[in-house]
Parts: C-alpha cells; sequence; structure tokens
C-alpha cells in the first residue's frame, strides 16, 4: 500500500482532529452535581433566579419526564444506555454574558478563540452567542442590528427581560412533553438564544450561537426561541464541537421557531460533535400565513443523533422546508429526517436529505409528511439519497407520507447508492490518493446541497467532511 | 533510462490469463501505437499499467525510467507521470471538471503548498479553448451526461493540464467524427515533444493519419506479434488483422 494512504493519514487526523478536540481546564461557580432529582432543578432555578413560573414549568417538566418511557419501541435500543443518574445537569461560572471579548475569562475565551468564533464574528455575523456548559459567556449583536429592534439574547434574559414575548410563544410550539427528551429539557434547560425581529424588519447577516461542552459526563440543554415577526427575515446558525470523553455526554436542546404573516426564518446547523455525544435534539417551527421556515442542517460526528427538525404550516400559503446532510461515521448512527405538518391550504413543503455512511456507520431518515383531508392544493416533495461507503455501513429509511383528500401534489423519490471502484481507480490515475479521492466523490454526493450553505460554513463542511474521509480509509 | 518500458508482462483477471508475455520500449520523445483486434487485450494493458486492481500481475514487470512501478497505488503511478486516457471514461457525479483537475493538480504539490487559482483557471481555458470544449464544461461534473466525443475531448483535456511523462491514450479515437478527431489529434501533438513518451491504442489506422507515430506494434492473443513502421497501418488496413493470426501462430511454434 502507498505509505501516504495508510498509517500517515491516520497520525495525521489524529492531529487534524483537534479542531474540536480538545479541552482547557476551568473553574466552575456553580455546580449541580451529578444526578437528577427535583433538588437539582431547585437549585438550577436559585442560580438562575427563575421568575416563578418558570420553576413551576421546570418542575411540572420533570414529573413528565419520569413519566415517560423511551421511544425505544421505534428508535434505536442504544437510547438505553444514558444513565441520567451519571450525568451533571449544571455547570456555569455564574457571571452574566460579556458583551465584549475581552470581559470573557481568559480560560473561556481561548476556547472560543481556537474555535475562531470571534474572528468569524469580526467578518461576517451580525451578531454572536457563545455558550459554554451551561451558560453564555458572551453575547453581542452588532449596534446597527441592535438599533432596528432586533433583540438577540440568551434564553435566561430573554424570559426576564421580555416576557411579554417570551411567554406567548414559548413552549408553544414543542409542548413539553412532545418526547422524553423535550420534557428533560424543559425542567432543566438553560442557554441557547432568544431572538425576535419585529415586523418588517430584514437582518441581512446571519446571527450565529456557538454551543461548546467543555466538561464530562456533562448534559447540555439550551433552549432557543426564535420569533420573526410579520413580514421580517432572519437567518441563524449554530455551531457545535465539544471534546472526545470517554464517558457519554448529553446534549439536547429544543429549538422553537416562529414565523408570523409573511416572514422568513432560516435556522442553519453544523455541528461537529466528537462521537461519545448522544445528540438528541427536537426542532420544530410554526410558520404562519405566507410565512416560510427552512432547516438547514448538518449532522456530522456524535454517538447518537436523533433529530426530525419540522415545520407545522399554519397559515395559508405558508412553506416549510428541510435540507439536511447526514454523515454517519464508523460506530456512529444519525438518526435524523424531517416532520412537515400541513395545516392550512396551498401549504408548501420540501424535504431533502442526503445521508452518508462510512465504516460500521448507520444513517436512518425518518420523515413525516400529514396532509389531512380537508385541506386544499396542498404540495410536498421528499427526496433522500444514501450513500455508502463501506461493506459495513448502512442506511434504512422510514417516510411516512400521510395524504388524505384530493387535489394535492406528493412526490417522494429515494435512493441508495455506493461508490464503485471503477469512480475511485479513475480519480486515483488521476493522481489522487484513495482517500482523496473518495473525500471528492463523497464532497460530489452533497455538493448540491453544500451550496445552500452560507460560503463560510460550506467550505467548514468540506473540510469536515474530507477529514471524516480520510479516517475512513486506508 | 528515460523509457517506459514493459517486460514480458502476464497479467490475469480471475483466471483467465490475458497478458501473455508482452514486452513494449517506449522512449520519451517518441509515439508508438498500437493496434490489434477487439479483445486482443490492449485496454488490458493500459489498465494493468495504470494499477487497476482487478488485474492480477503474475509476471514481468513494468518499468518507468528504471523504476519498477507495478507495486505502486495507481496514484502513485500517476504522480510518476504515467497518464492513461480511458477508452470508457468514468462518471463523478457531483465533481465539477474544474474542482477535478485542480484536485490532481493540488495532489503533485508538496504538502502546504497551494495551488495558484488565477494562473490555473487561465491556464485551463485556454486549453479548454484549444480543444473546442465551452467554458459551461468547468462547472459540469465529470463525464456524467457527455457524448462520446465529450467524454474523449475531456481526456485530452486532463492530460494537457496534468502533462504526463508517459500517456496512454486508450482508443481516444472511437467514437470521434472527424472534426472531434482532428481537434483531439492537435490536442495530443501540442503536447508531444522531446519529455513526453505516448502508447496510442487504436483500432483504426486512420488516427494515424493525425497522430503519425514513430512505431507501429500489433497485438494479438496478449502479446506483440509485429512492429513496423506507418506501412504497417496501411497493411493492416488494407488487409484487416486475420493473416496476424498467422503470424501469432508462427510466433507460438518458435
Ligand atoms: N472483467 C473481465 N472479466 C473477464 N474477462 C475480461 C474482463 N475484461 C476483459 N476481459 C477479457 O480480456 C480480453 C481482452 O480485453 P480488452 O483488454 O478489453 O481487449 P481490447 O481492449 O483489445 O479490445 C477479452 O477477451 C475480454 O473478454
Ligand atoms: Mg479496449
Amino acid at each position: 500500500m502507498d505509505p501516504l494512504t495508510s498509517s500517515t493519514i491516520a497520525s495525521k487526523i489524529d492531529i487534524d482532529r483537534s479542531v474540536g478536540d480538545f479541552r482547557y481546564d476551568v473553574d466552575y461557580a456553580f455546580d449541580a452535581g451529578v444526578g437528577l432529582s427535583e433538588a437539582t432543578i431547585d437549585y438550577i432555578s436559585e442560580v438562575k433566579k427563575d421568575p416563578d413560573w418558570v420553576r413551576a414549568f421546570r418542575k411540572d417538566a420533570y414529573h413528565k419526564f419520569l413519566k415517560m418511557p423511551m421511544p425505544t419501541h421505534w428508535a434505536t435500543k442504544d437510547l438505553e444506555n444514558i444513565v441520567f443518574d451519571n450525568i451533571r445537569y449544571y455547570l456555569s461560572q455564574g457571571q452574566a454574558p460579556k458583551r465584549t471579548w475581552d470581559e470573557v475569562p481568559e480560560d473561556v475565551k481561548r476556547t472560543f478563540e481556537r474555535l475562531g468564533i470571534p474572528e468569524q464574528e469580526r467578518k461576517y455575523l451580525a451578531g454572536v452567542e457563545a455558550q459554554f456548559d451551561s451558560e453564555a459567556a458572551y453575547s453581542n449583536i452588532k449596534a446597527a442590528v441592535g438599533e432596528q429592534g432586533v433583540i438577540f439574547v440568551g434564553s435566561a434574559e430573554g424570559l426576564k427581560e421580555h416576557p411579554e414575548i417570551f411567554k406567548k410563544w414559548f413552549g408553544k410550539v414543542i409542548p413539553t412533553g412532545d418526547n422524553k427528551f423535550s420534557a428533560l429539557n424543559s425542567a432543566v434547560f438553560s442557554g441557547g438564544s432568544f431572538i425576535y425581529v419585529p415586523p418588517g424588519v430584514k437582518v441581512s447577516h446571519p446571527l450565529q450561537a456557538y454551543f461548546r461542552i467543555n466538561a464530562q459526563n456533562f448534559g447540555q440543554f439550551e433552549r432557543t426561541l426564535i420569533i420573526a415577526d410579520e413580514g421580517a427575515e432572519v437567518t441563524y446558525m449554530e455551531g457545535c464541537t465539544a471534546p472526545k470523553f470517554e464517558t457519554a455526554t448529553l446534549h439536547s436542546a429544543v429549538v422553537e421557531l416562529v414565523a408570523l404573516k409573511g416572514a422568513k426564518i432560516q435556522y442553519i446547523t453544523v455541528q461537529n460533535w466528537s462521537s461519545n455525544v448522544f445528540n438528541l435534539v427536537t426542532k420544530r417551527g410554526l410558520a404562519h400565513e405566507d410565512a416560510e421556515i427552512k432547516w438547514i442542517d448538518c449532522n456530522i460526528g456524535s454517538r447518537l443523533t436523533m433529530k426530525y427538525p419540522g415545520v407545522i404550516m399554519k397559515g395559508r400559503r405558508a412553506r416549510g422546508e428541510v435540507v439536511s446532510i447526514a454523515l454517519a461515521g464508523d460506530g456512529q448512527h444519525q438518526d435524523t429526517g424531517a416532520k412537515m405538518v400541513h395545516a392550512a391550504d396551498e401549504t408548501t413543503s420540501n424535504i431533502i436529505s442526503k445521508s452518508i455512511s462510512l465504516g460500521s456507520g448507520r444513517s436512518t431518515y425518518r420523515g413525516i409528511v400529514h396532509i389531512p383531508k380537508h385541506l386544499k392544493k396542498c404540495k410536498n416533495n421528499t427526496e433522500c439519497d444514501a450513500l455508502l461507503i463501506n461493506a459495513t455501513s448502512r442506511t434504512d429509511t422510514y417516510p411516512a407520507i400521510t395524504v388524505r383528500g384530493q387535489g394535492h401534489s406528493v412526490q417522494h423519490e429515494a435512493s441508495v447508492s455506493q461508490i464503485n471502484a471503477e469512480q475511485i481507480f479513475y480519480m486515483q490515475q488521476r493522481g489522487l490518493s484513495e482517500a482523496a479521492a473518495m473525500s471528492l466523490a463523497v464532497n460530489g454526493f452533497v455538493n448540491d446541497l453544500v451550496q445552500q450553505f452560507p460560503m463560510e460554513y460550506s467550505v467548514e463542511l468540506k473540510r469536515l467532511i474530507d477529514l471524516e474521509m480520510e479516517g475512513s480509509v486506508g | 533510462m528515460s523509457t517506459l518500458s514493459i517486460r514480458n508482462l502476464h497479467a490475469s483477471i480471475g483466471n483467465q490469463a490475458i497478458l501473455r508475455g508482452l514486452s513494449l520500449e517506449i522512449p520519451q520523445g517518441e509515439v508508438h501505437a498500437i493496434m490489434g483486434k477487439n479483445g486482443s487485450g490492449k485496454s488490458t494493458l493500459a489498465k494493468v499499467m495504470a494499477g487497476h486492481p482487478d488485474y492480477t500481475v503474475t509476471a514481468g514487470e513494468v518499468l518507468l525510467d528504471g523504476q519498477s512501478i507495478l507495486d505502486m497505488e495507481p496514484d502513485v503511478r500517476a504522480r510518476l507521470g504515467l497518464f492513461l486516457a480511458f477508452q470508457y471514461p468514468i462518471e463523478i457525479p457531483g465533481v465539477t471538471i474544474a474542482n477535478f483537475i485542480r484536485s490532481a493538480l493540488q495532489a503533485r504539490l508538496p504538502e502546504g503548498e497551494e495551488l495558484e487559482a488565477t494562473q490555473y483557471y487561465a491556464e485551463l481555458y485556454s486549453k479548454m479553448d484549444e480543444l473546442s470544449i465551452p467554458r459551461a464544461f468547468t462547472a459540469r461534473s465529470v463525464n456524467e451526461g457527455f457524448s462520446g466525443g465529450e467524454k474523449k475531448r475531456c481526456e485530452i483535456l486532463q492530460m494537457s493540464m496534468l502533462k504526463p511523462k508517459y500517456a496512454v491514450l486508450d482508443e481516444t479515437d472511437s467514437g470521434l467524427d472527424i472534426d472531434a478527431l482532428k481537434i483531439v489529434s492537435s490536442g495530443v501533438n501540442a503536447l508531444r515533444g522531446p519529455s513526453v513518451g505516448m502508447l496510442v491504442i487504436t483500432h483504426y489506422q486512420r488516427l494515424l493519419d493525425y497522430i503519425v507515430p514513430d512505431k507501429i506494434h500489433v497485438m494479438a492473443a496478449g502479446k506483440i506479434v509485429l512492429s513496423g513502421e506507418k506501412d504497417l497501418a496501411l497493411k493492416l488496413e488494407a488487409e484487416g488483422y486475420d493473416w496476424l493470426d498467422e503470424h501469432a501462430g508462427i510466433e507460438k511454434l518458435k
């Protein structure tokens, strides 16, 4: 074998993997300890100085969480390996998020600097929130955007400073008891963003949040609520990383989007979790008349990701879209998809999903499209394409499309393909190593979707895919 | 030393021996042609040289400037300067021609060095113009949905961008109309020079009107049965390949 494609590459990856796989020691002022009980929730509520209604909301959610079963009757049994008693539910330095990077404590700041966040902010973002374990360390919005009345703060600040908007929508798109993990999040949530964009305001640059897990055995439970008022437009991007630990880490977010009449929300995720993270996230948007919600979701890494971004099209002509790329590396399971609930006439949904499975990786597509009988002229298009790299790779597709009534237009296409040896030989003949050839072919497979990401993210994505591919060959 | 030498090459696929003691010497600066009936093993020779994993070499060697290449991965051989224009080029969905050639060039640079983009595109465009490939092709996926002629022109484009030391062209003329044949031939001729050795595989002598070879070899049943000059091609054209079977037979008796 060519020495360049085998062992040397493997060792190179270990170094390159350090993008997110590093950790600095940090002193935590507040630590809820290990395990979950009513006392844990009281502790969190005390530290966060929750209003009474929030504490009551948490308690109610906690009891729901205890009662609800794991969804193992349809999902993977790997969920049973989460030991809730071993997880730490709240860790923070007990400081309010800073408005300038200079004020962010050094031990936290260097993590975000290494991840390149302040630099990205300068270059192309309208605002940034950077969360470190349970709380935001940094939160800032460009003055010009703030002056338009756009609110971009952490969820804790949102619920205290803007209760009139916050309370109206919080927990309305995703009820506490939607699933066991939304209940868990509702019980212990901390961090995440609250965004409000006033009527007619179009935020030209993306707002970005970065979620960083630093501590071992930790659970990150951020809660994000985004409201675009009538005719408003906003793009939100989130990035996530964690260092690789021996033990399981849990990330379980709840994200609710509300697009009022004629509003547009685009929510972009590029996650690059290390392979010990259980990533169990509930994301849903509510689109009113003529509104549009688009989820662009890229899932790389994690031990198990379960995530099915959804749109409830509540108003006439509302549109919902999910564009997703999942890459299941060796030993990983990406269980992703989309939920499209048509609840008004002439609503349109579009789902495009591409997954890649490498080594013993497994990708699962689950989609729900629901068009009830009383509606007229709804449209759905679903495309899911899977690419298998190795003979041990696996993919499954579970599309559940229920369309009742007449005059709707529904299309569904699915494909499973493999990179064949002739393609690799052809590329190698041009001088590309086997790993580079694989990367190029995989990038080619997702190329049309990657172009939907903002430039900076598509470059990042390509790099992440290259790293994953290098690891899988030779 | 500056030669591509094939010595007593035997190769098989599965249990079937296809190359049976083939020897050939292509010095840098020369163009050699191989002609032979369908099934005589011409493409097999090309793929074995390039390192296709389906074939097993059972004896013999291939030396590139004195260096044995048969134990090398295909990409290492390519980076040493061996290029194969495929008889049937492969489609790579989603990978644009511009990106593909760029990646291939990048793979030849030392680590940490970046290909200069402006210069790259300038060269790509001028080569495309020479081969009458429309600019829009840079954004098309490699070979996907191309006509036969477009695929062949794209192979020559890659060859002229990658500037190999030794190029093997496997039936690059087949499926081309006369205009395309002229374009492709002038692309090949443009690359011709003292530092390139070429092996042009063809079934028809008409290609050799445009790419005039220094030597012609005739292949039958997995080996070279006859070598000669340009007039050999004309004889093949006039008399067909059948008389060679006899030749091959005589060879075997020796
Ligand atoms: N994959 C294969 N499996 C079995 N036999 C093959 C395979 N590829 C080629 N052959 C056989 O090898 C011989 C030579 O084929 P090839 O090299 O393609 O000839 P040419 O290019 O001269 O037409 C033919 O008899 C062909 O049937
Ligand atoms: Mg052939």
